[in-house]
C-alpha cells in the first residue's frame, strides 16, 4: 500500500513571464539552428570518395586463406571451420597431401560470401589459422556464382591483403612449418606451458 | 509589330504570366531541394549531393542540383493508386484545386512596377484588378478546399481528421490576417496592390516599419495558411500518418506538394507587397532605378529581382522555422490564434480606425506609438496570465493513490 506521504511529486519549474511569451523562446531556438546552419559542422562521410579509417586488427569482412612461408596454402583440410559455420558457407574437399609435412589438404576450398554472417567462428575455430577475415567490406559479384570464392581466390585475397594485415602466427598447435615460432604471441606460450605442465603429469 | 503587340496589355500580361509560371514552377522544385538542404545543413549532415545533370563528369555532381529533375521523375514513374474505398471524382480532383488554387494566386502580384513599351505604360503584373487583395484572400481560402476534400474523399480517419483539423485551422487564422491585411489597406486607403507598392515605394516607409503588430500578426498566420510547420495540423505525420494526403500516391501527392511551396511563394510574394515595400529595395532612401518614375527595361528587371530576393528569404525564412520549432498541440494553436492574435489583430485595427477618425492614420509616429500600445497590452497580459497561450501546462491534478488502489492491495 502506498501513502500519501510516500508519493513524491514532481513539478516542472515554474514558468518564467518570458517563457509566457514564448516569443523569447523562440529567438533562442532559432538562433541556436542558425548557428549551425551557418557553421554547417557536417559529420557525414562522403562514401565512395572518403572512406573510414580501417580497423584492421579486428574488422570482419572477406575471408582469405593463408599461405605458409612457402608459398603453399596453410589449410590441414581439418574441416573444424566447416563444423563450427553457423550458416553452413563453408565446403571443403579434402585429400591427401602432396607435401610430407602433413598429410591432408583442402582439394577444393569454397565460401558463399553471400551466405557468410561475418561471425568470425571459422577464424576462432582454425587450429593452423589459415582461414582469416581481412577488413575488405565491399566484395561485388554480378552473380550469386561469382560471389562463391573458391580456393584460388581465397588465395588471391591473401596475396592482397597480406600487405595490409600481417598473417597471424600458428598460436594453438605448434604447426612448425606454418610459421616464424620466434614470433608467437602470448596465447601460444600458454598453451606450450600447459603442455609442459601436462607431460611433467 | 511587336512592339504594337507588346503594347496591348492582354499579350502582355500572358508573356508575364508565362514567365512567371515558369519561374515559379523552378522554384518550388528548387525550393523542395533548398529545403532538403536547409535542414541537412541545421542537423550537421551534408544534405543531396549526389545527383548532377549528366551521366558524362562521374565525378563532378553539380553539387547535388540535378536532385530535383530525379525527384520529379520518381513521381511520374510511380504507381498512382486510387484505393477502392475512396470517393474517386473527389478524390482525383482534391489535389488539382489545391495546386491550381495556389498558382493562380500570383497573377495580381506587381512584379516590377510600369514598363515603358515604346511610350505606353505597361503593368508589369498579369492581372491588376480593383479588388486586388479580395481576390487574393479569396483564392487563398479556397486552396483549403483540396485539403479538406482530399481528407473527405480518402474514406481515412487519418485523413478525415487531417482535413477537418486544416479547415478548422485555416478558417481561425483567416480572422487574424484579414484583420492585419485589414489594418494595411486602411491606412494606406487602397486594395489594389500596384498601388499599395507605389505608396510605399513614394513615402520609402513600408509598412512593416507603420504596423510592425501587424506584419508580424500576418506572418504568424502565413505559416498556419500554408499549412507549414509548426502549424502544419493537417499533416502531422507523427499522429495522423500523413494526415489529409495519407492515401496520396504519385503524382497527386506530388500535386499537394507543389501547392503547398507555391503557396509558400505566392504567401510570400503577398507579404513583401504588403508590408516590405514590394519591389522597392531599400527603406527611407530613394535609389536610382527602384524609384516610382522608373519605367526602364533595366529598372524593371531590378525591381523583380529584388522582388524575387524577397521572396526567396521568405523562403528560407519559413524553412529555417520550419526546422526550428516543434509542432504545436491542437489546442495550443487554437488558442493562439483566438485568445492572441485574434485580440491583436482587433488592438491594431482600432489604433488604425482612430487615426482615421483624427485623420493621423498615415503618420508614422502615431501608427508606430498605437502598435506599441497593443503589443505592450499583450505582452503584459500573457506575462501577467495563470495559462500561457502556448508552451508548458498546468500540472495535471495528482489523485491520491489510496482512491486508485484501493484496501484491496496488500503491500
Amino acid at each position: 500500500m502506498i501513502e500519501d506521504k510516500d508519493i513524491i511529486q514532481l513539478h516542472p519549474p515554474k514558468l518564467s513571464s518570458a517563457d509566457k511569451l514564448y516569443v523569447s523562446q523562440i529567438a533562442a531556438g532559432m538562433k541556436v539552428t542558425l548557428k549551425h546552419l551557418l557553421a554547417k559542422p557536417c559529420r557525414s562521410l562522403q562514401y565512395p570518395e572518403q572512406k573510414r579509417e580501417q580497423r584492421v586488427d579486428n574488422y570482419r569482412g572477406v575471408h582469405r586463406l593463408n599461405r605458409d612461408p612457402k608459398g603453399r596454402v596453410a589449410c590441414v583440410a581439418c574441416f573444424m571451420c566447416q563444423t563450427a559455420c553457423p550458416a553452413n558457407c563453408i565446403t571443403i574437399v579434402g585429400g591427401e597431401a602432396p607435401w610430407d609435412d602433413r598429410e591432408k589438404y583442402p582439394v577444393s576450398f569454397e565460401i558463399d560470401e553471400l551466405r557468410c554472417i561475418y561471425c568470425g567462428m571459422c577464424e576462432y575455430a582454425c587450429p593452423v589459422d589459415a582461414i582469416e577475415l581481412t577488413p575488405i567490406y565491399e566484395p561485388v559479384g554480378r552473380s550469386r556464382e561469382e560471389m562463391i570464392y573458391d580456393k584460388d581466390k581465397l588465395l588471391q585475397i591473401f596475396d592482397e591483403t597480406v600487405g595490409t594485415k600481417k598473417r597471424k602466427n600458428p598460436k594453438i598447435t605448434g604447426y612448425e612449418l606454418t610459421g616464424d615460432r620466434s614470433a608467437q604471441g602470448e596465447g601460444t606460450a600458454r598453451i606450450q606451458q600447459a603442455e609442459k605442465e601436462n607431460e611433467n603429469k | 509589330m511587336i512592339v504594337e503587340l507588346l503594347q496591348n496589355q492582354m499579350v502582355f500580361s500572358g508573356l508575364l504570366a508565362l514567365v512567371v509560371i515558369g519561374a515559379i514552377l523552378g522554384g518550388v522544385s528548387y525550393a523542395t531541394f533548398f529545403e532538403r538542404k536547409v535542414s541537412a545543413w541545421i542537423q550537421d549532415r551534408s544534405g543531396p549531393n549526389r545527383v548532377g545533370f549528366f551521366a558524362l563528369f562521374r565525378n563532378f555532381h553539380f553539387w547535388g542540383l540535378g536532385q530535383p529533375i530525379a525527384d520529379g521523375g520518381k513521381f511520374m514513374w510511380k504507381e498512382d493508386m486510387i484505393p477502392h474505398h475512396v470517393d474517386k471524382p473527389l478524390f482525383v480532383i482534391a489535389p488539382a484545386i489545391s495546386l491550381i488554387m495556389s498558382m493562380i494566386g500570383f497573377v495580381i502580384i506587381p512584379w516590377g512596377g510600369l514598363l515603358d513599351v515604346d511610350g505606353k505604360l505597361m503593368h508589369v503584373q498579369v492581372a491588376n484588378p480593383d479588388i486586388g487583395l479580395l481576390y487574393m484572400l479569396g483564392i487563398g481560402s479556397m486552396g483549403i478546399y483540396g485539403v479538406v476534400l482530399g481528407g473527405y474523399a480518402s474514406n481515412n480517419k487519418y485523413s478525415m481528421l487531417g482535413g477537418m483539423r486544416s479547415a478548422a485551422q485555416v478558417i481561425s487564422y483567416e480572422i487574424p490576417m484579414g484583420l492585419g491585411i485589414l489594418a494595411v489597406v486602411l491606412t494606406c486607403g487602397e486594395i489594389r496592390l500596384e498601388s499599395i507598392v507605389a505608396g510605399q515605394a513614394e513615402t520609402g516607409i513600408w509598412m512593416a516599419f507603420r504596423h510592425p503588430v501587424a506584419a508580424f500578426i500576418v506572418l504568424v498566420t502565413l505559416f498556419a495558411e500554408t499549412n507549414r510547420l509548426p502549424f502544419d495540423l493537417g499533416e502531422t505525420e507523427q499522429e495522423l500518418v500523413g494526415g489529409f494526403h495519407t492515401e496520396y500516391s504519385s503524382m497527386k501527392f506530388a500535386m499537394y506538394f507543389m501547392g503547398e511551396y507555391t503557396h509558400m511563394i505566392t504567401g510570400s510574394a503577398v507579404f513583401a507587397v504588403l508590408f516590405l515595400g514590394g519591389w522597392d529595395v531599400l527603406p527611407f532612401v530613394s535609389v536610382p532605378g527602384f524609384r516610382l518614375e522608373d519605367h526602364g527595361i533595366i529598372s524593371m528587371l531590378l525591381k523583380m529581382g529584388v522582388m524575387a530576393g524577397k521572396v526567396a528569404f521568405f523562403i528560407f525564412f519559413f524553412m529555417w522555422v520550419r526546422w526550428s520549432l516543434p509542432r504545436l498541440r491542437y489546442d495550443q494553436l487554437m488558442r493562439l490564434a483566438w485568445k492572441g492574435l485574434i485580440p491583436m489583430s482587433l488592438g491594431v485595427l482600432v489604433v488604425v480606425v482612430v487615426g482615421l477618425y483624427y485623420q493621423v492614420h498615415d503618420k508614422l509616429w502615431f501608427t508606430l506609438a498605437g502598435n506599441a500600445i497593443v503589443a505592450a497590452v499583450a505582452l503584459i497580459a500573457v506575462a501577467r496570465s495563470s495559462t500561457p497561450i502556448t508552451g508548458r501546462q498546468a500540472n495535471m491534478p495528482v489523485t491520491s493513490s489510496a482512491g486508485i488502489c484501493g484496501e484491496e492491495v496488500v503491500g
